[in-house]
């Protein structure tokens, strides 16, 4: 068989794999925002204890390695008598491994706007919660698109390793095409290039974003190196 | 009494740790006066006026402004939207044009319409020379014009005093020429301040009174041309012939 009507046959299932992918990717950069950003007002504005407790989550969920956690929530927690369905499982695990390096990046881009600022504001009598609101948020939510767009591509990136859990995501759904087929070469290439264009496309609307909202003398101008 | 003063402080206390800054601090400001503070670097100068606006409460001792008594109000926001901050640093917020960073205390504090707040923010622009610049960003400024933007942010307010902290020690020695002249025009329409600078220059020829301080203490205040002339103590004019040797008359 021709390699491009290979292709063109697996690509209605390697795009059905592609949507869990997607999906798998959402779920996870939502967990890690909803858990990532309270985590960085810990660091910032928390006690000494809170700090402490944070930075010893944080160390934890950047020293296991993804696939470990994975296997530990599939295959661990069962043993104790807690079962999760997989594509839970996979998000939860990326989800908390990731929510750790928001957590880095939203804390780094709240604490570069600088104190000075916030002396500022607080001298021309707002509150505390409104100069955050009005001063830090703004320019902290501009220093940190650029890390959140790398954040985001490795995510999409490391839901592949759900697939060893047996979430049927995009190489997965390789993975079955080439049981059947025996052409890994081309599969897996398509399943490459179809990662490459989920990862263009994310970090590309995340540059729009930020060219869209740019401000002069803030973020790091000229654009950010695509690190990923 | 505290009424006739329009700032009045009373033995300003103020340790950071076990480096005990301040001890034992008392001045006051009557409405329309400027006030001048030198002394070495690491005197407390800074603290005190962090004090003042609560930035950094003080261990101990009584600051007021006019009758209310800033050490112990309830409603700090309000006292601070009636004093003006200047900074060494400028402290713009970086996100904000000139004329948005005038606007911002306006419409989110006082709650001014924002067309009453762009309208007052222009004005303050002009006050201080820089109409043509409200579009621009903090960072397409020069060290100058960022300063002059924060006076005009403090001067919006309304405030009933403006406190300056070493407003011209972060610009190039070219640059301060146009602040102290702004600062000096305030002191002329009766805008009532206290400084803390290094100009010498400004210092003799606004300030009505010039205040020493070493060592957490305040060792002599009176007439600068007095200060400089005849001080009471010889630590005094060793101090400001010594800042005069290396600032210059400066901007006079
Ligand atoms: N936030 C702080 N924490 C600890 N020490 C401080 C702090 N701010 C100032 N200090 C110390 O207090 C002393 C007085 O500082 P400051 O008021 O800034 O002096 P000045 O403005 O006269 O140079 C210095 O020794 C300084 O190191
Ligand atoms: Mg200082």
């Amino acid at each position: 068989m021709d390699n491009l009507d290979l292709i063109q046959q697996a690509l209605p299932y390697l795009l059905e794999g592609t949507v869990v992918t997607i999906e798998l990717t959402f779920w996870s950069l939502l967990i890690g925002i909803v858990i990532g950003l309270p985590l960085a007002f810990g660091q910032v504005y928390g006690n000494k204890a809170l700090k402490f407790v944070i930075a010893i989550y944080e160390r934890l969920a950047r020293s296991i390695p993804l696939l470990v956690m994975l296997l530990l929530l599939n295959y661990g927690l069962p043993r104790l008598g807690l079962r999760i369905p997989v594509f839970r499982a996979a998000v939860i695990g990326i989800g908390l491994r990731s929510a750790a390096y928001q957590s880095q990046i939203y804390r780094g881009a709240i604490q570069s706007v600088g104190g000075s600022q916030l002396k500022a504001a607080l001298s021309l009598g707002m509150s505390r919660f409104k100069a955050f609101f009005y001063i830090i948020a703004p320019q902290a939510i501009r220093i940190a698109i650029p890390p959140v767009a790398n954040e985001s591509a490795i995510v999409l990136k490391d839901t592949s390793l759900a697939f060893t859990i047996g979430v049927v995501e995009l190489l997965r759904q390789g993975e079955y095409y080439i049981a059947t087929s025996n052409k890994p070469m081309v599969i897996y290439l398509t399943v490459a290039f179809i990662y490459f264009v989920l990862t263009t496309l994310v970090n590309g609307g995340l540059s729009l974003f930020e060219r869209k909202y740019q401000i002069p003398g803030i973020g790091i101008e000229g654009g950010h190196s695509d690190a990923y | 009494m505290p009424t006739k003063h329009l700032l009045k402080i009373e033995d300003l206390h103020h340790s950071f740790g076990s480096n005990q800054v301040l001890k034992g601090v008392s001045f006051s400001l009557n409405k329309g006066e400027t006030k001048v503070i030198v002394g070495p670097s690491g005197t407390g100068k800074s603290t005190i006026l962090n004090n003042i606006i609560r930035l950094v409460p003080p261990d101990q001792g009584k600051i007021y402004l006019e009758d209310t008594e800033i050490t112990a109000t309830k409603k700090i926001n309000e006292v601070r939207q009636q004093i003006g901050f200047v900074f060494q640093d400028f402290g713009l917020f970086n996100h904000l044009t000139a004329l948005g960073n005038i606007m911002v205390g306006l419409t989110k504090v006082k709650k001014m319409t924002k067309q009453a707040a762009a309208e007052l923010a222009l004005n303050e622009l002009d006050r201080v020379g820089l109409k043509e610049f409200s579009d621009s960003y903090p960072s397409q400024l020069s060290g100058g014009q960022k300063q002059r933007v924060g006076i005009a942010r403090a001067l919006a307010m309304q405030p009933k005093l403006i406190l300056f902290d070493e407003p011209t020690s972060s610009l190039d020695p070219e640059l301060t020429g146009e602040v102290l002249k702004v600062m000096r025009n305030l002191a002329e329409d009766g805008m009532t301040m206290l400084v803390v600078t290094h100009e010498m220059g400004f210092a003799r020829s606004v300030a009505d009174e010039l205040i020493f301080m070493e060592g957490g203490h305040i060792i002599e205040q009176g007439d600068p041309e007095q200060l400089f002339t005849e001080p009471v103590h010889q630590r005094t004019r060793e101090f400001l012939f010594q800042l005069t040797d290396l600032y210059g008359e400066g901007g006079a």
